[in-house]
């Protein structure tokens, strides 16, 4: 571990030595990469980045997930390290509202199966007697959280990464990066003021300065340095009884979007509340040129003016103790991302160059160890697929998008947001060509990847009178419940279910393959058999090697070499650096991306036939077009081509025409459909209540790298005899028993304790009768992965997954809801759909 | 006893110092702006003795609108008030500077505050031209010592010392006086974040300055960053066998043994 | 003529004086005039022998039967007057407390401009001196012109090296007795109080030994308390061996905790992170006693031992109990 020597070449180069970079640089190791660079353009241990100033509390309980595993484990290694102190944590409520939010932390908490728990006003001032009590309502307790030392955890990680390697670390700090090298699409070295170093693989994790390495590639990483206030007041006599760092939990007050923290016998006080103050990374100064450091610019006093104020009403004593002072006061600078996620995985227009920046002290040596799994063997324990790099592929990296979005994000760090909670800011960005027709129909879009989406249309409202009876008992009361909701949603789908609706653009990714090899790539990539005849749909599962879910998707076999890969909108860039990269470097096939260029109408219901036949040249009965097929056909004067398949279980068609076209092909069908009282349907019932009453699947919600399609009921398959990646963990998942089963389970009483009716929304714990969460033997709590109506069976649906000992048909379990326990019955066992079990309709 | 503390705003170094294209000035866009170390001893100095002997601690700086930030820090660390002798931004050398304080405590003193004790730093940071104290007193014909860095009030004479090889040097100087100190005098005090919230809103009394900027004799021509030895440490050695080397450094070198 | 104001003890001149004195004779040179010396009380006989090494024509023996001991304004009052009375173009003084207060009053005396911390001074035809000057304390260099009949400079310390002139002189002592008013007298030095090393705060300490994580234990750290005795010092600690309970908060030195501004500052077991340096800054110099030779406080110290301060530090605590 030396930097006497500057290397001529390097297996993997890690840029940025921060606590991802260290993490990564161990991890790797440990994963059995054995020859590492390691290089910073500051010195060891505090290179100057974010790790240098960050207050370095981890609170675990998030509603992500995936951020509340990556934190838990993330505890587990720096207190495995001996770098973590467990002071336990309470976020306080100075409002009613809060208090709420305070219980979808608790909901959350055992979701993920962390601890948490309710605290009363007078057991917030037991555990943290310096706070002014007289102003909160209560608040919440998670024991696990405590505070860590990422600088001596980078030291130990660095040290156990050169003994894991036999002395393969070279470790070269004050090295810059002046460029990047990159030769037929893949990287090939990287140049610094030490020397150049040629490299199999380069990982950024340069934290704000990432954009500057990644742009060096001649690649955009969508991040922006913004600033989060923070002062440390000292020396404050009541903490002189106290021995070492932290005696007393940490406090985020949050309706102030503040944070309190003891540190040795000063209170570090951080504030998000202040006015967004975003940077130019051309901007931030060198090591040299800075008092501080380059991440800690000198506080912009007038922004913290009233985080002052906000901190003194709830812990005066302390700050008001006459020997304590404002010692240390900073801008401290942090990598924000347009959605907040951390920036992971492979950048797919250069081979070998990965990312693994925006990551946060709570998560850096689980998402180190997450990075340095996908690297090594393709996939990760913890599915981090929310921060995958790939998600602002070709629409969310320019520079305007990530300022606007870090704006306006900023404020949602401590806020309380809704799981559907729609971005205001650099909108409309994705348009279909049905987007002026669909807003002159009073479209409420929703945006996904960029990509706006009507979720449902004022202009449907009548269908509310028209349904009236079968929407009693189904409205939502609850403002929180109904927020980002709409009746509208149920009463469009009745009417798709009676007549018939036409619903756009999905923004799906499409991608056709082509090439003499591609038949052969394709089966490799897929679960399903894809040597199918031309013209046949198959819907597939992709997996990992460990059996888990990479992406569902459909392939269409458009000729003998040729086929379509259509794949969800917001899984799109993922999923095209999946395929990209598993293209083997001598095969003959050829990407083409043809998700800018095509649209995408799906004309779904009992009279689909009769409105797509009136206007389409070809014979579309069911004969000539049977279903899970696909054709061209001209409809009107548009040169389409469609699929016959419906995600809502309804007869119809997925209408493919060149976006030029779009508008046209629009007009032609609905104009068609008048006759018929052809209705524009939005993503809520394509998405939730069509698919939910069918079991249909999603990405993200039911299928993740952590479950396996047995477990999913997606075993339809069978196992073929072709090689594709999983094939293995596939296999065996099949031959054995589900630890846990996905289940639709409907919801018995929605009445609170307060009277009022809710309906959950995705995420919250399944509990046993006791009142216990549900665990599988791999350790997998049971939540809800997807919640919605199924206007049609007149339920709530929520879908689970269930231990075998639950997963029985007819069982009685229970769903926590904001702090409520509500009845629920298991009513499916695996994926046969709730409504219309036969699929009757579709092949109608 | 009013004690006044005469500051200036500076660039924050401590980094790199970058100039600015015309090389007559810092760029402090990455710097922050703050005070001489030693005039946070002035103002700390001056809170001390005047909660010491009862009276009012006043702050006074000659500068731009922008060096109401270095004003509301001594209001901060709890002076009593704040003056701003407001000048356009350009430098004022030492003497024009002494004019336009030694003008403004006359003023004062006519208004009805006579100040006991006027503290200075004993050099500024940037310019340090050893001057403006002396000057100060010898236009107000008061007495003078600079380089303090002990200081006791005792009825009306000051015992002030300043170190000298070995030990330090006491006078004992009737008040009023000029005093300039230096670093280490005490240890001053970090704001509290009440009086910081406080200090934002304290009215700070504006004046204009007598005489212009100017640095008579002594003209600036162009500022430039030296070469600098930014060269990791010499290494003395490895182990035990370096502490010959550690032992001649304490004793010729640094002089502490 | 030049006039240097040369500071000595018992009839030995001190070595900024002979810097300044350096400095004074390239501008005799180049002016092609006389450089004399002013010193004050002492034997001027006896200081006259020393500086004919470095070239002085003429001593100036300031004395006064009122001047006993330093008295700033009476000593630049006095200087002042000598200057008008032999008609010294410029004074060279050197970059100590005393010269730049006496140069400050003998300024205001003279009415005469002064440019302090000189590091090169060039005469042009005009007789004006176009400069070099420290500003803030030498991280940046100020080309200055001064000009004037009279002027005042003093020579930046460690500029001028001390050289012998060419040829030696046998100065002429001359005796000056200024005419001095009771004001000019009413400060000055009163008496020498001999300093008092004991429990020094962190922030006033000469000598400050910091321990880190390096140091391993709160009892490790009585081996960092003999180094500070012996060298009359205090103790500090970083932050991560506050937080790992070995030391008092008090004793923490950085961002959060105590400023330092010692002479020396020995680092041992110290990574240097960016929250402690910035407490450090002040320190005239640092020695880092630690195991890594890449750990960044080796990157900023002046001097630096590569090995482990458990075998270091108890050996240097030896060295100097001996030495004592």
């Amino acid at each position: 571990m030396s930097d006497d020597e500057f290397p001529s070449h390097a297996g993997t180069v890690i840029i940025g030595a921060g606590i991802v970079g260290n993490s990564l640089a161990y991890h790797l190791a440990d994963q059995g990469r054995d020859d590492i660079l390691l290089l910073d353009k500051g010195p060891l241990p505090d290179p100057g980045g974010s790790t240098g100033h960050a207050s370095n509390f981890l609170m675990p309980v998030d509603h992500s997930k995936e951020l509340t595993h990556l934190t838990q484990r993330s505890i587990e290694q720096y207190e495995e390290m001996d770098t973590f102190t467990n002071s336990g944590g309470i976020e306080v409520a100075r409002t009613e509202e809060r208090m709420e939010e305070l219980k979808r932390r608790v909901q959350s908490a055992k979701a993920w199966g962390e601890p948490g728990r309710l605290l009363s006003v007078e057991e917030v001032e037991e555990m943290v007697p310096y706070l002014n009590t007289d102003i909160l309502e209560g608040g919440f307790y998670s024991p696990g959280a405590g505070t860590c030392d990422p600088l001596r955890a980078g030291e130990v990680m660095r040290a156990r990464a050169d003994d894991a390697t036999g002395g393969g670390l070279t470790v070269s700090p004050n090295t810059e990066v002046l460029d990047m090298h990159v030769e037929n699409g893949a990287i090939q070295a990287v140049e610094t003021d030490r020397g150049t170093v040629e490299a199999d693989e380069v990982v950024i994790a340069a934290g704000l300065w990432s954009p500057k390495i990644a742009e060096m590639a001649g690649v955009d990483m969508p991040l922006t340095p913004a600033v989060h206030q923070m002062v440390s007041v000292g020396p404050i006599s009541f903490f002189e009884d106290y021995e070492g760092e932290i005696s007393f939990p940490v406090v985020r007050d949050m309706d102030t979007q503040m944070y309190e923290r003891q540190h040795g016998n000063d209170l570090e006080v951080g504030s998000y509340q202040h006015r967004p103050i975003l940077w130019d990374v051309e901007d931030v100064p060198s090591i040299e040129e800075s008092p501080l450091s380059p991440t800690q610019p000198p506080l912009t006093e007038d922004a913290f003016a009233q985080s002052m104020a906000d901190a003194l009403e709830i812990v005066p004593e302390l700050l008001d103790d006459p020997q304590a002072g404002v010692r240390h006061e900073i801008d401290g600078l942090l990598s924000v991302t347009p959605d907040g996620m951390p920036l992971l995985g492979p950048i797919q227009d250069v081979d070998g160059l990965w990312s693994c920046a925006a990551v946060w002290i709570k998560e850096a040596p689980a998402i180190g160890e997450a990075v340095a799994q996908w690297m090594t063997q393709g996939w990760s324990e913890i599915d981090v697929h929310a921060s995958d790099i790939n998600r602002f592929y070709q629409y969310g990296t320019s520079e305007e998008f990530v300022k606007n979005r870090a704006h306006e994000g900023f404020q949602k760090i401590y806020g309380i947001v809704h799981p559907a909670e729609q971005w205001q800011s650099s909108r409309p960005l994705r348009t279909s060509p049905f987007y002026s027709r669909q807003e002159e129909l009073g479209a409420r879009f929703f945006e996904a990847a960029g990509w706006e989406r009507p979720q449902w249309f004022e202009s449907n409202e009548d269908l509310l009178d028209t349904y009236d009876a079968e929407l009693d008992g189904l409205l939502r009361e609850n403002e929180w419940d109904a927020r980002w909701w709409s009746p509208i949603i149920l009463g469009e789908h009745l009417h798709m279910r009676d007549h018939v609706a036409m619903i756009g653009d999905m923004g799906f990714g499409k991608f056709d393959f082509v090439g003499s090899d591609v038949v052969e790539y394709l089966e490799r990539m897929a679960v399903g058999r894809v040597d199918v005849d031309v013209g046949k749909a198959v819907y597939t599962p992709i997996l990992a090697e460990n059996g888990g879910f990479v992406s569902d998707l459909t392939m269409v076999r458009l000729g003998p070499d040729h086929y379509r890969v259509i794949t969800g909108g917001a899984d799109a860039g993922g999923d095209r650096a999946w395929f990209g990269s598993h293209i083997p470097d001598d095969a003959d096939v050829t990407m083409i991306d043809r998700t800018e260029s095509l649209c995408t109408l799906g004309v779904w219901g009992p009279d689909a036939r009769n409105v797509v036949q009136s206007v389409t040249e070809e014979d579309v009965s069911h004969e000539a077009f049977p279903p899970y097929t696909a054709q061209e056909i001209t409809v009107g004067e548009v040169d389409a081509w469609a699929i016959r398949l419906s995600y809502v279980g309804e007869l119809g068609w997925e209408i493919y025409a060149p976006m030029g076209q779009g508008q046209r092909l629009w007009d032609t069908i609905a104009e068609a459909g008048e006759e018929y009282d052809i209705r524009p349907v939005g993503m809520g019932v394509y998405g939730t209540t069509g698919r939910i009453e069918k079991g249909y699947r999603l990405h993200g919600h039911e299928l993740e790298l952590e479950y396996t399609p047995a477990e999913a009921g997606l075993t339809f398959h069978g196992v073929k005899d072709a090689e594709f990646i999983g094939k293995e963990a596939y296999a065996d998942a099949l031959e054995g028993e589900n630890a846990a089963t996905l289940c639709t389970l409907s919801v018995d009483d929605h009445t609170a304790e307060s009277g009022e009716r809710r309906f959950m929304l995705g995420s919250e714990p399944i509990l046993d009768g006791d009142g216990e969460v549900i665990v599988d033997d791999h350790g997998r709590e049971s939540y809800v992965t997807s919640a919605g109506t199924g206007p049609s069976v007149g339920k709530h649906l929520l879908m689970a997954y269930l231990p075998p000992e639950h997963a029985t048909e007819g069982a009685s379990l229970q769903v926590e809801y904001m702090g409520d326990q509500y009845p629920v019955t298991v009513e499916v066992v695996g994926s046969r759909p709730l409504f219309d079990p036969e699929n009757e309709r579709i092949r109608s | 006893m009013n004690v006044l503390a005469c500051i200036k705003r500076v660039p924050n170094t401590g980094a790199k110092i970058v100039l600015t294209d015309d090389n007559q000035r810092i760029d402090a866009s990455n710097l922050g702006f703050t005070m001489s170390p030693h005039e946070e001893c002035v103002i700390e100095e001056a809170i001390q003795q005047a909660d010491a002997h009862g009276g009012s601690a006043h702050v006074l700086t000659l500068g731009p609108e922008e060096a109401t930030e270095q004003l509301r820090t001594g209001l901060a660390m709890q002076a009593d008030e704040a003056s701003l002798l407001e000048t356009d931004g350009s430098e004022w050398g030492p003497r024009a500077t002494a004019d336009a304080i030694a003008n403004v405590v006359r003023e004062m003193a006519e208004d009805g505050t006579e100040f006991d004790l006027l503290l200075l730093g004993n050099e500024s940071a940037d310019a340090a031209n050893y001057q403006v104290g002396v000057r100060v007193a010898r236009e107000l014909g008061l007495p003078c010592v600079t380089g303090i860095k002990s200081l006791e009030v005792e009825g009306d004479t000051a015992i002030a010392g300043r170190e000298i090889a070995g030990g330090e040097e006491i006078y004992e100087i009737d008040l009023p006086a000029v005093i300039t100190v230096k670093e280490g005098i005490n240890e001053p005090r970090y704001a509290s974040m009440r009086a910081k919230m406080r200090a934002r809103n304290m009215e700070i009394d504006r004046r204009e300055p007598v005489g212009t900027a100017g640095a008579g004799s002594l003209e600036k021509v162009r500022l430039e960053t030296p070469e600098t030895d930014d060269s990791a440490a010499e290494i003395l050695g490895e182990g035990p066998e370096a502490v010959p080397e550690i032992v001649e450094i304490l004793e010729s070198e640094v002089s502490v043994v | 003529m030049i006039l240097a104001l040369v500071e000595h003890e018992r009839g030995l001149p001190a070595e900024a004086s002979l810097e300044a004195l350096t400095l004074a004779r390239e501008l005799a040179s180049v002016e092609g005039t006389d450089l004399d010396a002013a010193a004050f009380g002492g034997d001027g006989s006896a200081l006259a022998d020393e500086l004919g090494t470095y070239g002085v024509d003429t001593l100036h023996h300031v004395d006064h039967d009122d001047l006993d001991g330093y008295a700033p304004e009476a000593w630049g009052e006095s200087l002042g007057q000598l200057v008008e009375e032999i008609d010294a173009g410029t004074v060279v003084v050197p970059s100590t407390d005393r010269g730049h207060e006496v140069a400050a009053h003998a300024g205001v005396t003279l009415d005469a401009p002064m440019a302090t911390n000189c590091v090169a001074v060039e005469v042009d035809d005009a007789g004006a001196y176009e400069l070099e000057r420290h500003r803030w304390g030498g991280s940046l260099l100020e080309h200055a012109r001064l000009t004037g009949d009279r002027k005042v400079i003093s020579a930046a310390e460690h500029e001028f090296p001390v050289t012998p002139a060419d040829e030696a002189t046998a100065p002429t002592v001359t005796e000056f007795t200024p005419s001095l008013e009771a004001d000019h007298l009413r400060v000055r030095v009163d008496r020498v109080e001999a300093s008092d090393e004991e429990g020094i705060p962190l922030g006033e300490a000469r000598v400050v030994v910091g321990g880190g994580r390096g140091v391993g234990g709160a009892e490790e750290y009585d081996q960092l308390e003999e180094l500070a005795d012996l060298l009359g010092g205090t103790v500090g600690a970083s932050r991560a061996a506050i937080n790992d309970g070995w030391r008092p908060h008090d004793d923490q030195i950085g961002q959060t905790g105590a400023k330092i501004s010692p002479d020396i500052y020995i680092a041992c077991g110290i990574s240097g992170a960016v929250q402690h340096m910035v407490g450090c800054k002040g320190a005239e110099t640092i020695l880092a006693i630690n195991t890594d030779p890449e750990a960044a406080i080796i990157q900023k110290a002046d001097w630096a031992v590569v090995g482990d301060l458990h075998e270091v530090v108890p050996e240097l605590n030896d060295a100097l109990r001996d030495s004592a």
